[in-house]
């Protein structure tokens, strides 16, 4: 039912943790509905330096949080919101329609850390 | 894959077929193939297969073998049984008792019965170890009430309902009485007249029999509807050539599941304790969900906190454990288990549940194998997870 890709990054996640001097953080979903994502974000120059994630959920909730943060890591802060869940997504080589909604959560925290990081941050 | 090994914890789900039951099986498609139905000699070869097939089932829980009707399996005998009884009593009343933690084709046939057909069904609450209070049903039968179905043993948790208290209930109140049965055959001792039972459901899978086969139990003198119209076949109730072979291996698998149960079960209920016991010991803020006793002798289910079930069972999955969880993700939904809600779980709680069941195939060298690969698995989820003891629930 998962892809090749999304077992890898549900086996071995890159970027879990958390920041201790990040420059943005959110967190989105709710235990509720099963699946709760935090991420950290540290911004230099506008460059997203460092990014780390932890998820409470299923096998394609972790999977795309991991692969979301590969795909800002590096980034500048527009074109890391730019990223959309169906990019998220493909990168994993698709998700099984009923997973879509955690590629959702994936740009939503992603979203979440970055309007933190512009709030404390209003000169950008 | 071929060298992996693999140990198997899902048997509430399904079992493996036992050898003697293929075995007795396998005659029964190429040398003896007739229809049952035939006058011939090849046909009455498969009439007596099937006749004592019926015998075997009907020996197996105290019945008579002319109460006894062969079906595709457990949802199908469960369907039957609610819609036959709503429908052949609904000048009587078309109030239905049941609980909230029946199987979904005991619950989704209720509904539809309330939507489509005007039934009122009253949906019994159950304590914080999945119990029915046979107090309550007494005092939910009402003047229309026509049917209760309460089943014996819950397939997630694998509490043990009341169920001879609540026949007893269901005689001195002269209403009809169904019980899924499907967990319980093999596993707890099956008795359609101490339970007082007008209707009973198994399925041949869950005890080492094959799949797409079961029966329902139907007490002489419950009028029944009609489940399939065309044939003679179970006394023209359900039309259709017999599941021959699969028949035949419902009645070894039922023979051999009743007369081995107080040894089967006693080693389950062991490997089973050991199993709840070094869990508990082994892993923080975990929880038995289900009655601590009075529950199925295979049946583990447990909350692990801060974790989502889905991603425990691929975990445990990759490490050669199959088991089952009651979270969203594994249930086709936004909502965890309704087991695990009427037992008066939180949903965040709810979507971290294990259940680990137990078969004939399990050792105690599974159970030392889960013993030792579980709380690692635990410990690595739980350092992903944003939730935690002193961040319960952020959200």
């Amino acid at each position: 039912m998962y892809s090749d890709k999304v077992m890898d990054h549900f086996e071995n996640p890159r970027n879990v943790g958390e920041l201790a001097d990040a420059s943005g953080s959110g967190t989105v979903g709710n235990a509720k509905c099963g699946d709760i994502m935090k991420m950290d974000i540290k911004v230099e120059d506008d460059i997203i330096t460092d990014v780390k994630f932890k998820t409470f959920g299923c096998c394609a909730a972790v999977a795309t949080s991991s692969m979301a943060t590969e795909m800002i890591k590096g980034k500048t802060v527009s074109d890391a919101l730019a990223l959309t869940n169906r990019a998220v997504a493909e990168a994993l080589d698709g998700l099984p329609p009923v997973k879509m909604h955690c590629s959702i959560l994936a740009e939503e925290a992603i979203h979440a850390a970055l309007e933190d990081y512009q709030k404390k941050h209003p000169q950008g | 894959m071929s060298d992996k090994r693999i140990i198997y914890l899902d048997n509430a789900a399904t079992t493996a077929v036992r050898k003697e039951v293929l075995d007795a099986m396998l005659p029964w498609f190429i040398e003896h193939y007739g229809n049952p139905s035939s006058i011939h000699s090849v046909g009455r070869d498969a009439k007596r297969a099937v006749e004592n097939a019926r015998k075997q089932v009907a020996m197996a829980i105290g019945a008579q073998p002319q109460e006894i009707y062969f079906t595709g399996g457990g949802s199908e005998s469960d369907n039957w049984a609610i819609r036959s009884a709503a429908e052949m009593l609904q000048s009587k009343g078309k109030h239905i008792i049941t609980s909230s933690v029946e199987h979904h084709a005991v619950l989704h046939t209720c509904e539809y019965l309330e939507k489509k057909q005007g039934c009122r069904v009253t949906y019994l609450p159950v304590d914080e170890d999945g119990r029915v209070n046979p107090d309550d049903v007494k005092a939910a039968i009402a003047e229309d009430t026509v049917l209760i179905t309460i089943m014996a043993a819950n397939n997630e948790i694998g509490t043990l309902q009341p169920i001879a208290e609540i026949g007893r209930i269901a005689k001195e109140a002269g209403v009809l009485f169904h019980t899924d049965a499907v967990q319980a055959i093999g596993a707890i001792p099956v008795d359609v007249n101490e339970w007082n039972v007008g209707l009973l459901s198994l399925s041949a899978h869950k005890f080492h029999g094959p799949k797409g086969v079961g029966a329902l139990y139907i007490r002489k003198g419950v009028r029944m509807n009609n489940l399939i119209y065309g044939g003679a076949q179970e006394k023209n109730l359900r039309a259709g050539t017999e599941n021959l072979a699969s028949i035949v291996g419902l009645g070894k698998a039922i023979e051999l599941a009743t007369a081995e149960l107080p040894a089967h079960a006693a080693r389950m209920t062991m490997l089973r304790d050991r199993l709840i016991r070094g869990i508990l010991e082994a892993i923080p803020d975990v929880r038995l969900n289900g009655h601590a006793t009075q529950r199925l002798p295979g049946n583990v289910n447990v909350s692990v906190r801060y974790i989502e079930g889905e991603s425990l069972l691929m975990r445990l999955d990759l490490a050669g454990v199959e088991a089952s969880s009651g979270s969203a993700c594994t249930s086709g939904s936004l909502d965890p288990s309704h087991v695990l809600l009427a037992i008066g779980l939180p949903h965040e709680i709810a979507h971290g549940s294990l259940r680990l069941s137990l078969g004939n195939g399990n050792t105690d060298a599974d159970v030392d194998y889960v013993l030792k690969v579980l709380p690692g698995i635990v410990e690595t989820l739980r350092a992903m997870s944003p939730l935690s003891a002193s961040n319960a629930c952020p959200a």
